[in-house]
């Protein structure tokens, strides 16, 4: 069975440390102002976080078998301080280093990894389009193959870490021809600075002001053919392998999350003072922070039980449909939990709540993304009623 | 280069920090950590190791928990621990620590170099070092904000608030730094990984030959009479600027005596 040990505790111990010392002091100024601080990626390489899932031939831990539960730890104590660091580095390794860990050549791993690895470089996925999300058939970026090189066209949305400073690649994936009257997907990567691949302005979002995203667009873009991630025609499938881990994930990021509001709201509920009494004297608030406890709890033993699944699946001990059921479950539940728990701390904090000099102005804004990325809550609702034979 | 590092586990200054019925510090009741000024001495022990080549070795006296400053410290980088623990050295003084410490470092076999933080974060009796230094006859060099190993010389910065002064002693000697020496790192991964199968001695007083009546609450040379939380802070006074908002504010330094 599942239980967290003193070694992650430990792990644990260490993130937070970090977060507190090194993201804590920084993050108004920074959320304020929409940086990104490249320079923490580094630090945070040194810690080990961006290699808890890598062989230790690319400077990984080299874990035989247990490293997405520590990755998941990572994500939720950076989480807890700042949600934009904790999907950077969710989608560091989620997005930038597993795909090309999982389906490049040797020489392509070498390139590539050993930097991404070390913090010294992020590398971005762009599967998102303006006109295409879930639905990747109606993916129109299209490569075409002539005298060894890939010539792309199209564009992308929604690119994490895609335009850094350090950013060394983006796997994009593009049309490459037709099989069986279906449009054939591919994985091509595409290095930061190629001529005809210009990372457009970042967004301005609703929250998660400090991580990189950019739309990405790509006129006639020239890559060597080697550059093709993976085989020919099956880009979308492998994506889909990655989903799981990244529902759990951002799960982890969600309970990061709740675990910043409880602790916020007990200690303003405690110290308040209203009609001669902390205003945590009054049932109206210690209740709202009693469901916060029972939220995160709750949260914290899905996301965990399904990082677990997805480590035994790994060492060949579990099914990946049982992976799949708990990451749905877990994200579901974990990221709504996480948007009513914003929803209950700013209510505790009162006006001060909607002041962004308090964190849970921050938190209320940087949660409602975790609905919606990596599969929508409707999508996962849509993957849990398919176990019950209630296909839709 | 050998070195030892004298560090102590300290009840976390962000807790609600009390006394036992003892009047010793309690620390039952509240989580404990590595002190942060001792971070300071295995970082530079580290640098040191790292830059050219030897061993770190980590000692602690405390109880069971205190195990967990010896393990922060494996997981920082260095090599091997030393855990005193018995029941008898509860509540020990400075004079008692040093006495430990000196003869656990007699056992380690003498290095070329002690380290030590500045002083505890929950003691802060600040006289340790010292006196390790001199039940060990060896040079100490205090509360430096930088230092250099040059073949069989030390030499450390000593800011005071008026001049800053280097000393240079030779090996092996023992020296305590600040927190202005450098920046400990964080743990990485792979050394919490590490951590777990570097080799970790735990000795009784009967393994330092210490006899229990030199140690312990019953033979310290100073006990704690009494204690009391300190008042919580008094609110600020707001000066309304009615046009005399200047004088007012002078007034206010002045009475006070800041300047």
């Amino acid at each position: 069975m599942f239980e967290l040990t003193k070694d992650h505790e430990d792990f644990r111990r260490v993130v937070r440390d970090f977060a507190e010392s090194k993201i804590a002091p920084h993050v108004e100024e920074w959320d304020a102002q929409a940086h990104f601080p490249s320079e923490l990626v580094p630090q945070m390489g040194e810690l080990g976080l961006f290699g808890l899932v890598v062989p230790e031939e690319y400077g990984g831990a080299g874990l035989d078998e247990g490293g997405f539960t520590y990755l998941c730890l990572a994500i939720e104590e950076l989480g807890r301080v700042d949600q934009s660091m904790g999907i950077t580095l969710s989608a560091g390794v989620g997005l930038g280093i597993n795909p090309i860990l999982t389906y490049g050549t040797d020489a392509q791993k070498q390139r590539f990894l050993p930097d991404l690895v070390s913090g010294k470089a992020l590398a971005g996925f762009g599967l998102t389009e303006p006109d295409a999300g879930s639905d990747a058939g109606a993916t129109r970026t299209r490569a075409t193959l002539a005298d060894g090189q890939w010539t792309i066209n199209g564009a992308k949305a929604f690119i994490t870490n895609s335009g850094t400073d350090i950013t060394s690649v983006v796997t994009v994936t593009a049309r490459t021809g037709e099989q069986d009257g279906k449009p054939q997907i591919s994985a091509i990567m595409v290095p930061s600075g190629t001529p005809g691949f210009t990372v457009e302005p970042a967004y301005r979002k609703l929250g998660w002001h400090i991580s990189d995203t950019h739309g990405l667009t790509f006129a006639n873009c020239q890559v060597p053919e080697e550059n093709l991630l993976g085989e020919q025609g099956q880009g979308y499938r492998q994506f889909l392998k990655t989903l799981d881990d990244g529902r759990i994930a951002i799960s982890a990021l969600a309970v990061g999350l709740a675990q910043a509001c409880l602790d916020l709201s007990a200690d303003y509920a405690k110290t308040r003072m209203a009609f001669g009494r902390p205003i945590g004297a009054n049932q109206g608030v210690s209740f709202k922070v009693a469901d916060l406890a029972v939220m995160v709890e709750a949260s914290r033993l899905l996301t965990y039980k399904a990082a677990w699944l997805k480590d035994e699946h790994d060492a060949g001990r579990r099914s990946v449909a049982e992976v799949k059921h708990a990451a749905a479950i877990a994200k579901l539940y974990s990221t709504e939990s996480a948007v009513t728990a914003t929803r209950l701390a700013t209510q505790i904090f009162g006006g001060n709540g909607f002041m962004e000099e308090y964190p849970v102005a921050r938190f209320f804004r940087d949660a409602k993304i975790l609905e919606i990325g990596e599969g929508t809550s409707e999508v996962q609702r849509m993957l849990i009623a398919r176990q019950y034979g209630l296909v839709s | 280069m050998n070195i030892v590092v004298c560090v102590k586990y300290v009840p976390d200054a962000q807790s609600d920090r009390t006394f036992s019925d003892d009047k010793t510090t309690d620390r039952a009741g509240v989580d404990g950590l590595l002190s942060e000024l001792d971070e300071y001495a295995v970082e530079e022990a580290l640098k040191l190791v790292e830059a050219g080549e030897g061993e770190v070795t980590v000692v602690t006296i405390g109880p069971d928990e205190a195990a967990e400053a010896v393990k922060k410290a494996l997981q920082m980088g260095a090599d091997k621990g030393v855990h005193i623990s018995d029941d008898a050295i509860h509540g020990s003084d400075a004079v008692a620590t040093s006495l430990l410490l000196a003869e656990a470092i007699k056992k380690i076999g003498q290095p070329d170099l002690i380290l030590t933080g500045m002083g505890s974060t929950d003691g802060l009796m600040n006289i340790v070092p010292t006196m390790v230094a001199e039940r060990l006859g060896l040079p100490a060099v205090t509360l430096v904000s930088s230092l250099e190993v040059n073949g069989s010389t030390v030499t450390g910065r000593r800011d005071g608030d008026t001049a800053s002064e280097t000393i240079e002693a030779s090996l092996p000697a023992l020296v305590s730094v600040t927190d202005q020496t450098n920046e400990p790192r964080y743990p990485s991964f792979k050394g919490i990984m590490a951590a777990k199968k570097k080799p970790v001695e735990t000795w009784s007083l009967g393994d330092l030959g210490v006899d229990a009546g030199q140690v312990g609450l019953n033979n310290a040379w100073v006990q704690v009479e009494s204690f009391e939380a300190r008042p919580p802070r008094e609110q600020g006074q707001v000066v309304t600027d009615e046009g005399d908002g200047g004088t007012k504010l002078a007034e206010f330094l002045s009475t006070h005596k800041f300047v």
